[in-house]
């Protein structure tokens, strides 16, 4: 049984002529990871938004079809109520941090605290995440004396300590240094595995055919691709419609005429699979010469 | 206009000690990116050009100007500054009003003014969104207008602040092509990025900071061959670089067409 249900989902903002979301129909799966990709306007953050209540409890404008998660429908649902399901990460942390707290523990304990959890246990929950998302050095720091990367961290914190069913992320690494976009990679991975499920608006493919089960690629609105991260990744199609692809694929397209990529073998999208392709051509030419 | 840093440190009221000892210097004309992790002291510095911040210890000087002794606004005359979150600088109605903002500041005619603006929302792709409210702009154009807004100051040195964040392969595009034409019109660049495979296919020099100092300075394929110190900072080399590292190329390559020059080079060897 699929957790989150969109059937034939189109959504326009107030006053707007052009859908921001067109005849979406998606499934996912309890404890899945699916990552979603597509240029800037393609509708990353909107579907975000959609499944995570703020459309249409709260920018208004038409909804049409069907967006369910956990059997509920979010029309017949109180924002209040959805949030406790679905937690949503921002694009930009600075519209996340409440401003109300002044201490980095005293932000991530919020939610908490706003849902009558008792005492000991929030502060038990919050150490527990502050560990998972590496800041606990940072947990008597004020939210906003932080750099972008450590508070976009901050905001990841808050949400998972809320332990949603369904985790909404909106480019959740985008002000974050490589080795932090993959500690956080890593982090969102293993609450996948323990049956979170995960849906991730990113442009960094690389981690995406690392970590997600499955990818969406929108455009415009749509779902114009959808699969395996591999053969969505590596598909010609995202070029021509300026989604962003890997360098590896980049570069094994442009070694394929020059015979410096095997055509038989699939396309890379990582370091290793760039490595391995690589290194097998250059062993077969070593071998004839 | 050259920009000069001698020996930098900076506490902020807190207490961090952000910066210890930053000694640089800048030539005019220069395209220079600055990477490290969060927190390393990136953002810190580049507010000491343009007199957001002043120096605990030692000075930093833009041209002849000591940036103690002007304010602000006297710098904003040499110095562009983009914010990382264009939300904290745009505030004008229009998208144009917004780009005229700055030059008006700074006493030009209006027809220079117009000039600038036109310049500006040419060379961001702005024109069809001139008389737009910048808030009813995605993010993604919202940062071309704080961008703009910059350009039309026509300072000699522009500082972005993580300009490639959130934004996809087409902008990131875009921006290097604005960076292009800035360097062809012998403007001094500073950017700070996390994208170092933007950094790497777009900059001829990068300063690498880690914990408030200056951990690696020089030359784009020196400093990015560095792993190890790399690491230190929280940065991997670029992918390409990373993969002819790998490969075991007798050179570092930064872009694709390096690398299949160099791999085809080692396979018939």
């Amino acid at each position: 049984m699929p957790i989150v249900k969109l059937q034939q989902v189109t959504y326009h903002y107030p006053f707007t002529e052009k859908p921001a979301l067109q005849d979406i129909n998606l499934e996912v799966e309890e404890g899945e990871f699916v990552a979603v990709i597509g240029p800037n306007g393609a509708g990353k953050s909107t579907l975000c938004y959609t499944l995570a209540g703020f459309i249409p409890h709260f920018y208004k404008g038409e909804l049409k079809g069907i967006v369910e998660v956990d059997g509920v429908l979010a029309q017949d649902s109180d924002l209040s109520d959805w949030v406790l399901k679905v937690g949503l990460v921002f694009q930009n942390p600075f519209n996340q941090i409440s401003g109300a707290k002044y201490t980095v523990f005293e932000e991530v304990a919020f939610g908490l605290e706003n849902s009558g959890v008792p005492r000991a246990e929030i502060a038990r929950r919050v150490e527990e995440v502050l560990q998972m998302t590496g800041i606990a050095d940072l947990a008597d720091r004020s939210p906003y004396s932080l750099s972008g990367g450590q508070q976009q961290r901050v905001a990841l914190a808050s949400i998972l300590v809320m332990q949603p069913k369904v985790l909404v992320l909106d480019e959740p690494t985008s002000q974050m240094d490589p080795i932090g976009t993959r500690e956080v990679f890593g982090v969102i991975r293993k609450m996948a595995e323990q049956g979170m499920t995960v849906v991730m608006a990113e442009h960094k493919v690389e981690w995406i055919a690392q970590f997600a089960d499955r990818v969406i690629a929108l455009w415009e609105g749509k779902i114009y691709l959808e699969g395996k991260p591999h053969e969505v990744l590596t598909d010609a199609r995202l070029v021509e419609k300026g989604f962003g692809v890997s360098r590896y694929t980049t570069t094994a397209r442009l070694a394929l005429p020059r015979g410096l990529w095997q055509k038989e073998r699939p396309l890379p999208v990582t370091l290793e699979e760039a490595v391995a392709g690589f290194s097998a051509l250059r062993n077969a030419r070593r071998k004839q010469g | 206009m050259n920009i000069q840093i001698e020996n930098l440190s900076f506490r902020y009221p807190n207490g961090v000690l952000a910066l210890r000892g930053v000694s640089l210097e800048i030539a005019p004309g220069e395209q220079v990116a600055i990477i490290g992790q969060n927190g390393a002291g990136k953002t810190t510095l580049v507010k000491h050009l343009n007199g957001l911040l002043l120096p605990t210890e030692g000075r930093v000087r833009i041209g002849d100007w000591d940036t103690r002794h002007y304010s602000v606004a006297k710098l904003a005359r040499r110095v562009g500054y983009v914010f990382q979150n264009p939300d904290e600088q745009l505030f004008t109605k229009t998208v144009a009003d917004e780009i005229a903002f700055g030059p008006r500041n700074l006493g030009y005619s209006g027809e220079r003014i117009q000039e600038l603006v036109e310049d500006a929302l040419q060379l961001t792709q702005l024109q069809a969104m001139r008389t737009t409210n910048p808030y009813d702009l995605s993010p993604t154009w919202r940062k071309m207008v704080a961008i703009a807004s910059i350009l039309a100051m026509d300072t000699p040195i522009l500082v972005f602040d993580e300009p490639t964040t959130g934004q996809d392969a087409a902008s990131v595009a875009h921006l290097a092509m604005i960076i292009a034409e800035l360097k062809r019109r012998g403007k001094t660049v500073v950017t700070i990025t996390h994208d170092i495979d933007f950094c790497a296919e777009n900059f001829a020099r990068v300063i690498v900071m880690g914990g408030g100092q200056v951990l690696l300075d020089g030359h784009t394929r020196t400093v990015l061959g560095q792993t190890e110190i790399l690491a230190q900072t929280y940065v991997d080399p670029p992918q390409i670089t990373r993969l002819g590292l790998r490969l075991g190329l007798a050179e570092v390559v930064c872009t694709p067409q390096e690398f299949l020059d160099a791999f085809e080079k080692q396979c018939a060897a």
